[in-house]
């Protein structure tokens, strides 16, 4: 009996990402969630500029490239245009808490029905590891090379504290991928951001909480253990916003 | 019994799978490096091992398929 395979929602081209990278297992976590949903023929992933660009090439199912943060807009047109289509955006903090700051916020403040899968490893990896706008005070990067200055570049964006804020939004978690039991709940959360979308319910955005060793200047192990001690304090996980349950309680 | 196999070729030794695995029973192949250029995991007890599968959800690659 087959306990663990790969996915059959990710196609058998090997990631291009660095070793222990944890694109790789967010993108599982996705293909995984499709799978189990059934719902890989009917669903439209579209792919964020940043180290994730190629996730065209990973995703089994239909798939679309984006301009630079515009993948909520991207995804707002598809699912309009067919709503019995699953839509879902994977992008980067970049992508998404930067240039695509507008479009995200607007998605969610519009209530559209997507699933938004959001990376955020506090560093533009793709480019070099410049400082991004998650990146923590203090943190050393190649543009904030004596740390992060908030006095004169201002303070992180918490983004899943700021969406939770909109009407719109439905449903809001962060969860990480640091160890098993984490990548577990990021797999129910993923999971659950689907199936929202499938029942028609609105808006659901799951921020993962992931490392760049490379960027980092750490061993993917060291990421892991930076990740936990450093990360997860000033981006505390768990449920920020959940419409869909309170309305279930209500009933 | 639980068996383990690594997609050796899809490897970047990044060890997440030595770290999770909780009878430690995965190391590093010193002697060999695979087509990508990397020291590929391997299972060096598979008696020993559980069928958890704590090594393939830490993997980044899906290089590892667990049965049982």
């Amino acid at each position: 009996m087959v306990v663990f395979e790969k996915p059959k929602a990710l196609t058998d081209t090997p990631f291009h990402y660095c070793p222990g990278c944890t694109h790789g297992i967010v993108h599982r976590l996705v293909a995984e969630a499709i799978d189990e949903l059934g719902i890989e023929g009917n669903t439209i992933g579209v792919a964020p500029v940043g180290c994730a660009v190629f996730a065209y090439n990973y995703f089994a199912c239909d798939m679309i490239e984006a301009a630079h943060g515009r993948a909520p807009a991207v995804a707002t047109g598809l699912k309009r245009a067919d709503g019995s289509k699953i839509v879902f955006t994977y992008q980067g903090d970049g992508d998404l808490a930067s240039i695509g700051t507008a479009e995200t916020v607007h998605a969610a403040a519009r209530g559209e029905n997507i699933t938004i899968i959001f990376i955020n490893n506090a560093i533009y990896g793709m480019t070099g590891g410049q400082m991004a706008p998650t990146s923590l005070p203090g943190q050393i990067t190649q543009t904030s090379p004596y740390g992060r200055d908030v006095e004169t570049v201002g303070y992180p964006v918490k983004i899943a504290e700021m969406l939770s804020t909109l009407d719109g939004a439905g449903y809001i978690e962060r969860v990480a991928v640091n160890n098993v039991k984490n990548v577990r709940n990021a797999k129910k959360a993923i999971k659950k951001a689907f199936q929202n979308q499938v029942e028609g319910k609105g808006f659901s955005l799951v921020e993962v909480v992931s490392t760049c060793p490379t960027n980092w200047g750490l061993t993917p192990e060291k990421a892991l253990e930076w990740l936990e001690e450093n990360m997860i304090p000033y981006y505390p996980l768990g449920v920020y916003k959940d419409k869909f349950a309170d309305k279930e309680e209500t009933k | 019994m639980a068996k383990v196999t690594f997609n050796t070729d899809l490897c970047k030794g990044c060890s997440l799978c030595v770290s999770a695995c909780p009878k430690k029973i995965i190391e590093l192949d010193g002697s060999t490096i695979n087509a990508k250029g990397h020291h590929p995991a391997r299972i060096v007890d598979q008696e020993a091992c559980i069928a958890c599968a704590f090594c393939a959800t830490m993997c980044p690659d899906c290089v590892i398929t667990v049965e049982k």
